[in-house]
């Protein structure tokens, strides 16, 4: 289906927003768990080549909602979205999509490092090799590679490329999921509290490849520290009880956000 | 505003607002007594000013620390970011004016011995402005009341203007006779010391407007301060 999101989702969109290209729009987007309604009426923009942050309290909607954009919750048979949303001006609910196709250029990573029980090799190797993404061994080794350095993993890991990646530390094991993420070459990151297990120099280390891999792709952050977001994302995004209570440019939402709940949360006056 | 969940962050930002309020009542203090040492000719009075700066200078370091650790201890976001920003920021202005009022109150001995009383006159119409200017916005800044801050931000071309006026009245006793240059000059400085007070409050209303609004203000100030241009043949011309 082709486009129908033709105008952004407000006037007064934050300055990141107008800078870039958008990458995903959502519009009306409202998500139900059975009875519960866990997203409501929804609609933001979100840029390429930028990191957006999703922050609120626990049970916000934020990481439905990041669910929602790689069509995770079709597997809860439950889970009922409505509204519109769009990636690269294609329809993501569309029935002809192919949801596999659609995964494969949204990378995701978990809170929990989750590395397969196979070597780093093997790790990083595997979406190309289901997605048919190299031709040969040659060119397979060189996407691993590249996306292992890309992770900031390979000189780490360089001598050990057939050790299991379970033997990993959690820093090393989130890296290696990162790249595992990217191998596939994807558009979209998606990161779901992707720094809450690890320690904080390995956290520092994560932000720092977060901040380099924005160059190239569209990442979005659902993270409970607030310094965090503050740290890497140019846009931010409030869910509270289920809304979108703002999005504004990093900056300015943390400096001087516009709404009273946005400022009692970051603020730590209640969530 | 509601209170925080970790209520030790919210002792701390009151005892910085304490702490505030502590330089403010001093300044205004130092400020009302070497006003009434320079009228009165009240050289004990200079001294009690000039000694107890200290006090002054003291406070905002202790201020500056507790503020620079509870950025570490909180990593203060939003409003309270600003709150400790700006506490920084008008200390500092604090600080200023009490050397600014320890400055006047060392000039009282010099004013004291050489001076016709009526020279000194328009100097302690300055002053009281300027101690108004002050008493007003640390009101507003108690109160964080940003609509008085812009009225003290406002007035103060009229301290600029006093300034002009007592400017070239100096200036004009001086050519008359340059025996009066030496005092003269104490006056002028005393002067200019009570129009840098009042700019120091302005930069306090701004603050004030930074911390309610979370942008700088961004209108001109209006300056009737004109002083730094005024060349002699002007004046000789009249």
């Amino acid at each position: 289906m082709d486009a129908m999101i033709k105008t952004p989702v407000a006037e007064n969109a934050p300055r990141i927003a107008r800078e870039k290209p958008l990458k995903i729009k959502a519009r009306n987007v409202d998500v139900y768990y059975g009875e519960k309604h866990a997203i409501k009426d929804l609609s933001i923009d979100i840029p390429d080549s930028a990191v957006s942050a999703f922050i609120g309290p626990s049970g916000c909607g934020k990481s439905t909602f990041l669910r929602s954009i790689n069509r995770m919750n079709d597997t809860i048979p439950s889970c009922r979205v409505t509204g519109r949303i769009e990636i690269d001006n294609r329809d993501i609910y569309d029935k002809n999509l192919d949801v596999v196709q659609l995964r494969a250029r949204i990378g995701m990573v978990f809170q929990k490092p989750n590395p397969f029980p196979k070597s780093i090799y093997e790790n990083v190797a595997y979406g190309p090799k289901i997605h048919g993404l190299a031709r040969n061994k040659t060119d397979l080794e060189e996407v691993v590679v590249t996306s292992l350095k890309k992770a900031g993993l390979f000189e780490e890991v360089k001598d050990r490329l057939d050790h299991p990646g379970t033997g990993l530390s959690g820093g090393q094991q989130q890296r290696l999921c990162i790249a595992r993420a990217i191998a596939v070459n994807p558009q979209v990151i998606l990161m779901d509290e992707p720094c809450s297990a690890l320690d904080p120099i390995a956290t520092a280390r994560i932000e720092e490849l977060i901040d380099e891999l924005r160059q190239n792709f569209c990442i979005v952050i659902v993270t409970h520290s607030m310094q965090q977001a503050a740290r890497v994302s140019q846009l931010t995004a409030f869910f509270h009880l289920g809304n979108l209570v703002e999005v504004g440019d990093t900056d300015d939402i943390f400096t001087s956000p516009k709404d009273k709940r946005t400022q009692d949360y970051i603020t730590g006056r209640f969530g | 505003m509601s209170d925080h969940i970790v209520k030790a962050y919210d002792e701390d930002l009151a005892n910085l607002k304490t702490m505030l309020a502590q330089m403010g009542g001093l300044a205004e203090d130092h400020l009302a007594k070497a006003i009434e040492a320079l009228s009165k000719r009240d050289t004990k009075l200079a001294d009690v000013v000039i000694a107890q700066d200290e006090k002054i200078d003291a406070l905002e370091l202790q201020l500056e620390e507790r503020a620079i650790l509870t950025i570490a201890k909180r990593q203060p976001m939003a409003r309270d970011l600003r709150e400790i920003m700006v506490a920084i920021r008008v200390a500092s202005d604090l600080e200023r004016i009490g050397d600014l009022a320890k400055n006047i109150a060392k000039r009282t001995h010099a004013i004291n011995e050489q001076l016709p009383r009526k020279l000194a006159a328009g100097l302690t119409r300055m002053g009281r402005l300027s101690l108004e200017e002050l008493k007003d916005v640390l009101d507003a800044y108690t109160t964080t009341d940003d609509a008085k801050a812009l009225d003290v931000w406002r007035n103060d071309g009229e301290l600029d203007a006093l300034y002009n006026s007592i400017f070239r009245e100096l200036l004009t006793y001086m050519m008359e006779d340059p025996r009066m240059i030496g005092p003269c000059t104490h006056l002028l400085f005393g002067a200019k010391n009570f129009e840098r007070i009042g700019d120091h409050a302005t930069n306090i209303a701004e603050n004030i407007y930074y911390l309610v609004h979370g942008h700088t203000l961004r209108e001109e100030r209006p300056k009737r301060d004109t002083t730094s241009v005024t060349a002699f043949d002007s004046l000789n011309e009249r």
